[in-house]
């Protein structure tokens, strides 16, 4: 690894190394020895001691999410200590008056105790739910980073899909956690599910038999929910989440462009010690924020809940947010897509939601390598992009968060309608018709937007930036003076990358494939409109008429 | 420092000269890097005044850090929980919370204040290389390959590797065999299309148990009901996630019967399934101006004069009706079970 040490250097000396050893780093000395007599633990030190990180307020989401990740672990350990996943009923003689003497699970009970009998209890629960709610809030923003900013692509693409897979672990730990405690709420959230299932043709019925250990609610879910919360999802997540680590490595984190930066090097500070202080740190803020929200603010307040029963429902329930963009799509379906196929119920108005949601993710999964394919771009990039410089990703992107906002809008039709006195109706429709028109206007917009963006930045690149100075010209006219940019400034405008579509040529064998054909459409499609970075004659150009009008 | 972080040569670039660009333009126009920008020293690298402050500042956090440790140990002890006041348990959280946060932000912006005012904070530049190994390497590795086929011979001795990729696809299978007694023997198919609604099981009010008589059931009144013996069953739940029901009284005129279910209602008490037809929420909102079911999961909504079909909402078919009349002492009972399967759809619902 080649560090430039140059700035260190620059850097005032302490001069600590030239003083005689203390005992403290005679301590060190001998351990660091034994240590690496025995595990040769030097070269990982020396590789990675110094390894850079840039720098950015975004490039922190990621982090967020694996802080809060830790204090799952952490807090999650604490509670298995007392949970007792079983659904064999008790009667409840626990400290919470109100439900004494209701019979329950035994469940919902030890979540009773853990709230109502255990010091700390109750806020660990709490540090628990808040940061599972965190953790996935911070993938969902650090994956829209990566989107945004192109940092999926080559040679990112594997590391995209890990990502992609912690993504959908972190729902189903989601899930199944929410499920544990076996109350009214998360009861029927089960039942959902149970419905859901049932609603797969072929083997729907089988798979949710078998998913229930008999006909719903059954005496089996919580305890294989719980099998699968804290021991086969997390082992999954932690080695995902150390192959998106080692890749992270491998690859090197990207930069913004500044000056200075290239594809071929990477700026920022060094693992030891600015990095691991800030990182450190900033894990103990996150851990503190979590911590500080858990002691002050309740989260799913299960004894109000009470146990589960299939009969009572309260109006209003509400999934955790993560969940609701699954449950608008069960809302968005039109009464009646339900047909028959002979002597065999389908149900389209649950199949439809469910390859809606799949595609989705789908989509979300692919779409680096469909990129790299309508650029047949081979390079490494490690520059990230700016969203307005490639305007077309942007407003797929932009799309497919509207497409995603609908859906999760539609969880809370009918807390909508209440809160704004319409009907749920009205909602439901305005929501459906949302959900195919949205997508295309905010494509559209946030294209035009991220033009407008690049035009801006031309201009600015060019005439730099007005400065509010008004003079008064020999000619009598007033005009406001342009403040030019410095070379560094003008290189955060202009230092993208410019792309032509593909052009649609013969293959070796003299003829044009239809695959080539649709590529350079797609090709087409993805480049049109663009806007060239500003060039050096243009830049050149500039000066000399600047020039012609000041003399 | 500028010059070393820009001059091209890493790999990355010169390997990249060699693969295609795509639809990249590679222009001789485009403007230059223009280098690092000169580095500025920050006012603590100036002043050992400031200096000297920062240090406290940092130390002075990791201090409070103790005080919040410390605090939660003794938020711990002088304020336990006392059983059957829910207040005390807000104290402790909230005490204990306190403290731990305390503890965790001293820590946090200490060390985070101490990395940006008092850490060489320039930023250093690292040369990436190529994500691909060099060519020597990935000679080796293809080597290695080669090495591993010759010696094993497994391209060459076609049945050994055939029988062996045979294998591997049968070992996996008796693991999914296993999963069967997943759920005990029955078919699942016969246990969702009964409920424990018999002829002559009464009608009982949700949860207590106690039998309806139909002339408490007054016009415009909904009883939430259970059949009789429920509570005492072992899979109580289970039954009841299928024998729910719901009782009204409309007025008789108001009912559209259709054919063959004449004889269902009792003077205009009818009873349908609560369970929904979509995905098998309870069907527990009762709107009794326009005597609509709504069910509070995703909205459907049943006409309850047009025997509950679906007016709104993804479900699609009509919550099955429970046949009813009353007995010779006046309660309400089940003529029969429900004439088809309650809750939600699924493949062999009619086979
Ligand atoms: S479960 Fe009733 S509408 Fe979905």
């Amino acid at each position: 690894m080649t560090v430039d040490t140059t700035a260190a250097a620059a850097a005032p000396a302490t001069g600590e190394s030239d003083l005689p050893p203390t005992t403290g780093t005679r301590v060190t000395n001998w351990a660091a020895n034994y240590i690496d007599e025995r595990t040769s633990i030097s070269g990982l030190v020396k590789e990675l001691g110094r390894k850079i990180f840039p720098d950015h307020w975004s490039f922190m989401l990621g982090e967020v999410a694996l802080y809060s990740f830790v204090v799952i672990l952490l807090s999650g350990t604490f509670l298995t200590f007392f949970f007792q996943p079983s659904m064999a009923v008790v009667t409840y003689n626990g400290s919470y008056a109100p439900l004494k003497g209701i019979q329950m699970s035994t469940a919902l009970s030890s979540t009773l105790n853990i709230s109502f009998d255990v010091r700390g209890g109750l806020l660990l629960r709490q540090v628990h739910h808040w940061a599972a709610l965190l953790f996935i809030a911070a993938i969902g923003l650090h994956m829209l980073r990566i989107y945004f900013t192109g940092a999926f692509r080559k040679p990112r693409e594997i590391n995209w899909i890990i990502g992609f897979v912690l993504f959908i672990l972190a729902l189903a730990e989601g899930f199944t956690g929410y499920s544990l405690p076996d109350d009214l709420l998360s009861g029927n959230g089960l039942r959902i599910i149970n419905g859901m299932v049932e609603g797969i043709p072929v083997v729907g019925t089988w798979i949710d038999y078998l998913l229930f250990g008999g006909e719903f609610p059954g005496t089996a879910i919580i305890g294989r929910f719980y099998s699968l919360h804290i021991l086969l999802l997390p082992a999954i997540l932690v080695a995902a989440l150390g192959a998106h680590m080692v890749l992270l490595i491998v690859n090197k984190h990207t930069q913004f462009a500044g000056p200075g930066r290239t594809e071929g090097n990477v700026v920022g500070s060094p693992i030891m010690p600015v990095f691991a202080a800030k990182a450190g740190g900033f894990f103990f803020i996150i851990f503190g924020v979590i911590m500080l929200t858990a002691s002050f603010v309740t989260i799913n307040p299960v004894w109000l809940y009470g146990p589960y029963d299939p009969s009572p429902i309260s109006a209003g329930t509400q999934p955790d947010w993560y969940i609701g963009f699954a449950d608008g799509a069960l809302r968005l379906v039109p009464p009646h897509w339900e047909f028959m196929l002979g002597p065999y119920t389908v149900s389209m108005n649950i199949i439809i939601p469910i390859l809606v949601l799949l595609v989705l993710l789908a989509l979300v999964a692919a779409y680096p390598f469909f990129e790299a394919w309508v650029t047949g771009d081979k390079r490494e990039h490690h520059i990230a992009d700016r969203p307005r410089n490639a305007p077309t990703r942007t407003a797929i992107g932009a799309a497919g968060v509207t497409f995603y906002g609908v859906l999760w809008a539609a969880a809370s039709s009918d807390l909508i309608a209440t809160h704004f006195m319409l009907t749920v109706e009205s909602v439901i429709h305005v929501l459906q018709a949302l959900l195919i028109v949205g997508p295309f206007i905010s494509y559209h917009v946030a294209k035009r937007i991220c033009i407008a963006l690049q035009k801006k930045d031309r201009e600015v690149a060019l005439h730099g930036f007005e400065s509010g100075r008004i003079v008064r010209l020999p000619g009598g006219e007033y005009v406001e003076v342009h403040e030019q940019l410095s070379d560094y400034e003008r290189w955060k405008l202009v230092s993208f990358d410019d792309n032509a579509p593909i052009m649609l040529r013969p293959n070796k064998d003299g003829k044009i494939t239809a695959g080539a054909r649709l590529r350079a459409r797609a090709s087409n499609w993805f480049f049109e409109d663009r806007i060239a970075p500003v060039s050096l004659t243009e830049i050149e150009q500039q000066h000399h008429e600047h020039a012609a009008v000041e003399s | 420092m500028a010059d070393q972080g820009t001059g091209s040569g890493t790999d990355v670039e010169k390997y990249d000269a060699a693969v295609p660009t795509g639809t990249g333009i590679v222009t001789s126009d485009r403007i230059e890097n223009p280098g690092f920008e000169p580095v500025r020293l920050r006012v603590s690298e100036l002043d050992p005044k400031k200096d000297k402050a920062n240090e406290r500042r940092v130390a002075l956090m990791f201090g409070l850090s103790m005080i919040g440790s410390a605090g939660a140990i003794a938020a711990y002890i002088i304020f336990p929980i006392v059983p059957g006041d829910p207040g005390s348990v807000r104290t402790n959280t909230f005490l204990l919370g306190l403290g731990l946060a305390l503890g965790l932000f001293g820590i946090g912006f200490g060390a985070v204040h101490w990395a940006k005012s008092l850490m060489d904070g320039h930023d250093l530049v690292e040369f990436r290389h190529g994500t691909r190994g060099s060519d020597a390497t990935r000679a080796k590795a293809a080597e290695v390959f080669h090495l591993g086929n010759k010696e094993s011979g497994i391209g060459r001795r076609h049945l050994i590797r055939n029988t062996l990729i045979g294998a591997l696809v049968f070992f996996p299978l008796p693991g999914i065999v296993v999963f069967r007694d997943l759920a005990p023997a029955a078919d699942p198919n016969q246990l969702l299309k009964f409920t424990m609604w018999k002829k002559g099981t009464r009608l009982t009010k949700d949860p207590s148990g106690v039998p309806i008589k139909a002339s408490d059931v007054t016009l415009g009144s909904v009883f939430h009901v259970i059949p009789d013996g429920l509570n005492d069953l072992p899979d109580k739940l289970e039954q009841k996630a299928k024998a729910a029901v719901l009782l009204m009284r409309l007025k008789p005129e108001d009912l559209h019967v259709s054919k063959g279910r004449e004889s269902w209602n009792y003077q205009g008490i009818i009873a349908y399934s609560k369970i929904c037809t979509h995905v098998g929420c309870p069907v527990a909102l009762y709107e009794q101006q326009t005597h609509h079911l709504l069910c509070p999961c995703h909205q459907s909504t049943f006409d309850i004069t047009h025997e509950a079909e679906v007016i709104f909402g993804p479900a699609n078919r009509p919550l099955p009706q429970l046949p009813i009349t009353i007995d010779s002492e006046g309660y309400l009972v089940a003529q029969s079970d429900f004439h088809e399967p309650v809750g939600p759809s699924f493949w062999e619902r009619k086979h």
